[in-house]
């Protein structure tokens, strides 16, 4: 008998739907903006590795300030860029508990420096997921230390100049020399394929945070199609042919046996 | 008429309208921007034809997570 429509819509039938991890709330992001699939892919790996009771995540200064609001697990927000020292605390004071960062390339890279590499060489063991839009998102799109060669933001109308305002800084890299960092690692989610693998590896992540391996470092590169000015599909089409050359995806560094 | 094989349900009032899933569905003419909006004044994302295959791609990218999937098994 031939299936019609009405037929297929069925619990049994049921592949994906949003994770109950996912608030109801609307996203407070821009249209078609990376945050949410990044945030929805960490809540599902939370879902599905039984974990949402113990899982202690870190929200940023950015425009996920408010990854509390949506994502439904225990979180903290942290001062501008200090989210690795809260998770630090956190995780020390709770060690059973799974702890994450969530934070942006402004926050990251920028004002938090100090505390991202810190934390990476002491080796803590906690999961930072760092969203790399090479810009300022909340802020009105200026430059970040992320944003590539000649690449326009609010502050470098005529482009970055690497002579005046230095280079892009490759965070993941940087961090993959500490000893402390166990898994590092750059994807993204402009593709079905690409979030797939991103999930993949914040489950490998939060995998050697159980086996208390080190610092677990994944870093998302995403888009910001206001602050670049773009439609969402052509700000999607514009990070690989411009950011990806530069952010290369793949794995950087894994644990040893 | 072929088999259906797959359906999608979109939460319209959720939809912000951004095209990443139109761009992200291996079936072309499946789904398509309404030529409505939403409450919000988003053109809402729509099935247009019996084609969906159930891959689930468009719920997979879409940022607002407004999409669920089924596909018919066997
Ligand atoms: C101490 C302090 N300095 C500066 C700011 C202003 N500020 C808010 S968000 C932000 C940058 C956010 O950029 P990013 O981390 O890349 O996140 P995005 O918004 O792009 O997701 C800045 C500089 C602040 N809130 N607090
Ligand atoms: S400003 Fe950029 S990073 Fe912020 S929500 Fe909008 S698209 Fe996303
Ligand atoms: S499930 Fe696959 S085939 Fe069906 S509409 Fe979504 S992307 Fe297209
Ligand atoms: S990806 Fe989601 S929010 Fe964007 S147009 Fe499609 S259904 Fe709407």
């Amino acid at each position: 008998m031939e299936e019609t429509k009405q037929d297929i819509k069925k619990p049994e039938n049921l592949v994906y739907k949003k994770t109950d991890l996912m608030t109801d709330k609307t996203l407070s992001y821009c249209p078609g903006c990376g945050h949410g699939v990044i945030h929805r892919m960490a809540m599902e790996v939370i879902e599905e590795m039984g974990l949402e009771e113990e899982t202690i995540g870190i929200a940023p200064v950015g425009c996920s300030v408010l990854a509390y609001e949506f994502m439904n697990v225990d979180m903290q927000q942290a001062a501008h860029g200090r989210a690795p020292a809260l998770a630090t605390g956190i995780k020390r004071v709770f060690p059973e508990k799974t702890v994450f960062t969530y934070q942006g390339d402004g926050d990251l890279a920028a004002i938090g420096t100090a505390e991202t590499i810190h934390a990476c060489n002491r080796g803590e063991n906690i999961t930072i997921i760092f969203v790399n839009n090479g810009i300022y998102g909340m802020t009105g799109g200026q430059m970040a230390p992320t944003t590539l060669e000649g690449m326009k933001s609010s502050t470098t109308p005529y482009g970055r100049d690497t002579k005046k305002m230095g280079h892009p800084l490759k965070m993941t890299e940087l961090v993959a020399t500490l000893p402390g960092t166990c898994y590092v690692t750059r994807q993204a989610v402009h593709k079905a394929a690409a979030v797939r693998k991103t999930k993949k590896a914040i489950k490998k992540a939060i995998e050697y945070q159980k086996a208390e391996k080190g610092t677990s470092f994944i870093e998302v590169v995403s888009n910001c199609s206001s602050g670049w000015k773009m439609t969402p599909v052509q700000a999607n089409k514009w990070m690989e042919e411009n950011m990806f050359p530069f952010y290369p995806l793949g794995d950087i560094k894994k644990p040893e046996k | 008429m072929a088999k259906v094989k797959g359906d999608i349900e979109v939460d319209i009032e959720g939809c912000k309208g951004c095209e990443i899933c139109i761009d992200a569905c291996p079936v072309e003419n499946t789904i398509a921007m309404s030529k409505n909006v939403n409450s919000k004044g988003y053109h809402y994302m729509e099935l247009i034809n019996d084609t969906c295959i159930g891959c689930a791609n468009c719920a997979i990218v879409c940022p607002d997570g407004v999409i669920t999937v089924y596909k018919a098994r066997k």
